[in-house]
């Protein structure tokens, strides 16, 4: 069978990137003198990306292609695009890298386009093969590149251990998946809510949605799968933690809105109920331990399984409200994380030792700009309006009082209060701290251009959420 | 019973004592060999379901080329018998106990209330053609040719991480 013109378009996107990875791994082997090249592709493909990625935004979503193995439409390209971004600010911030092994290698800009073809295949997913597929092109990526720091053995430990409990998650996706086949007879997701009906056999395809779910939320970190966050966002680069808690975060909420369906979730009351409590625990775990942490990037890491919790109880709401609010959460906790991470990146030392607080007191007397751009993404993440993260969690957190969860929403604004303290707690330091420790960020230009984009996207969301939601109506 | 169930009970049961010997056994190479064993029983079980061509695949790919690596690989980095690990049996690891041994009870009451559904039990018509040459041909590069393509994709990127993280420094 040979794909069609119309389905080659349809995947468009996919194509851009990942022949641009093929290309930036032709390129690095001939031309081994040229360094900045590989960097320049990558940026150029992502940018190509998102540009095809446009003219499906305003679509429908579910029209199919290669035998109903990939959709296009409204959803697919909103998340092309969150997952180019993510991909961007990554790309951009790693090209000011101070870690020595980042910038200059050409493997690097390869995997990161791996890493967000595979996204894309899950956002894009009309069947679970292809999903599947998708997040082991992900995964294999995200494990090499946790370790790409090969000479600091915190990434050696990140690498290992992301590895070796990913490769189990994925046991059970994948045991999930068959017991799905095995029940309903097809892997396809096209109909899926109407399959899961009316069956011989409900116990078993509950066993296997519920084994699907067990590998989702390791995916998005969420309590009780939780345990590997803290130590591989430490350890990994910084700008690979702000790749994976971003783009990587997206692609397995991907996954959750397009298998567990607001239909299917209704079906099955059971699987809503667990869900609601994972979201509501990882809400409550992620806050409390990242309150005592003196390590900026293990308090982000933490905060990011809170975050999960958030965006979690928009899937539990299962009614449009919820889901238009995880796409909106998406986009902007893209910007505010990959923008946090990316301050790190150009704070910390050389050797990625671990950045703390008190390192970054007075900050706002050596790096003025920079220093802003924290304060922004720390309002941001602790949920401050105008800023957009604001609208991310109320969007969520209004989805769930609208499907009666009232309490899950209740639990995560107090939790957003108690995060309150630990981000804040950092723009006190920066601010009301006189201690003149530590030499300004000079330079990186292209890192400070990553960190100024996010900051005016995060404003300009928060003044205009109605953009962003325009979009995301299209995509159900 | 059947003489086909018959045949079944046996290599499953085969194939759960290979893989539990594996996991449990000291010595890597040991290891491998039971692992080798437990893919044999997997190609008859896949005979069994009428899949002729992932059996033989099976074995040639699986239990020829990649368990000769394996047991090369072990030989030249001259493995030794793990050390026992010692550790103390603190609280967490009950827990951690609990909470498996009931979620495997879990897997088998699923299992054992589903139970054999009764039209399993017959082959349909067509399933003999199912597992040959042709027809997975005709699927792969049919139905599922994206799947195929990504497949290759997912090959390239574990080679060019196998490189990255073992070539050189410099």
């Amino acid at each position: 069978m040979n794909p069609s013109m119309r389905e080659l378009t349809a995947i468009a996107p996919l194509i851009v990137v990942a022949g641009t990875a093929l290309v930036v791994v032709l390129v690095d082997a001939l031309w081994k003198t040229n360094r900045n090249l590989s960097p320049a592709l990558t940026l150029a493909g992502l940018v190509a990306a998102i540009a095809f990625s446009f003219p499906a935004l305003g679509d429908a979503p579910a029209t199919a292609a290669f035998g109903g193995m990939v959709r296009t439409g409204g959803f697919t390209s909103f998340f092309t695009l969150v997952f180019c971004v993510s991909g961007l600010l990554s790309v951009l911030l790693s090209i000011s890298s101070v870690e020595e092994m980042i910038p200059v290698q050409g493997e690097y800009y390869a995997l990161t386009l791996f890493a967000v073809s595979g996204m894309m295949l899950m956002a894009a997913a009309g069947d679970l093969v292809v999903f599947f597929l998708g997040l082991e092109l992900m995964s294999i990526s995200f494990y090499i590149l946790a370790g790409f720091a090969r000479g600091r053995m915190t990434s050696n430990e990140a690498a290992l251990k992301y590895f070796l409990l990913g490769a189990f998650a994925t046991g059970f996706l994948l045991y999930g998946i068959a017991l799905v086949y095995g029940t309903t007879g097809s892997t396809s997701l096209a109909g899926f809510p109407l399959r899961t009906g009316g069956l011989q056999q409900p116990l078993l395809l509950l066993a296997g949605l519920a084994l699907l779910m067990i590998g989702l939320m390791f995916k998005v970190g969420a309590v009780p799968f939780h345990m590997w966050v803290p130590d591989v966002y430490e350890g990994a680069p910084t700008t690979v933690s702000a790749f994976m808690s971003t783009g990587g975060k997206a692609a397995a909420f991907a996954g959750f809105l397009l298998i567990f369906t607001p239909a299917v979730l209704l079906t099955q009351p059971a699987l809503r109920d667990v869900l609601a409590v994972v979201a509501a625990t990882s809400m409550v775990a992620g806050n409390i331990v990242a309150v005592s942490q003196s390590s900026v990037k293990r308090m982000l890491a933490y905060s990011s399984i809170a975050h999960a919790g958030y965006i979690l109880s928009g899937v539990v709401a299962a009614n449009p409200a919820g889901s238009n609010g995880v796409l909106f959460y998406l986009m902007t906790y893209t910007m505010m994380n990959a923008g946090a991470f990316g301050v790190i990146s150009l704070l910390e030392k050389p050797d990625g030792s671990m950045l703390t607080f008190d390192e970054c007191a007075g900050l706002s007397r050596r790096s003025p700009l920079v220093a802003a751009l924290t304060a922004i993404f720390m309002f941001s993440l602790a949920g401050v309006p105008p800023f957009a993260g604001f609208f991310g969690k109320y969007y969520v957190f209004a989805g769930a009082v609208e499907a009666h969860f009232t309490w899950l929403a209740i639990v995560g604004v107090l939790m957003s209060v108690v995060s309150a303290y630990y981000y804040l707690r950092l723009v006190v330091l920066m601010y009301f701290n006189d201690q003149p420790a530590g030499s300004p960020v000079t330079g990186r230009p292209l890192g400070l251009a990553a960190l100024i984009i996010a900051a005016v996207a995060l404003i300009g969301f928060g003044v205009f959420p109605s953009v962003l939601l325009g979009l995301t109506a299209h995509c159900f | 019973m059947t003489v086909e169930s018959l045949v079944f009970f046996f290599l499953a049961a085969f194939a759960v004592t290979t893989a539990v010997l594996m996991v449990v056994q000291r010595s890597p190479l040991v290891s491998a060999i039971y692992l080798i064993a437990n893919f044999f029983a997997l190609a008859a079980l896949y005979l069994l379901l009428r899949a002729q061509l992932l059996a033989v695949l099976q074995i040639v790919v699986y239990t020829g080329a990649i368990m000769v690596l394996v047991v090369f690989v072990i030989m030249l980095l001259n493995l030794e018998e793990e050390g026992r690990v010692r550790t103390r049996i603190a609280i967490r690891t009950w827990i951690t106990v609990v909470l498996a041994a009931g979620f495997l009870s879990e897997i088998v009451y699923v299992f054992f209330v589903a139970g054999t559904p009764a039209e399993g039990t017959t082959i349909s018509a067509g399933a003999e053609s199912l597992g040959t040459v042709e027809s997975m041909g005709e699927a792969l590069f049919g139905k599922f040719l994206l799947p195929f393509e990504i497949t290759s994709l997912l090959l390239l990127t574990a080679i060019l991480g196998a490189v990255v993280l073992a070539k050189r420094k410099g």
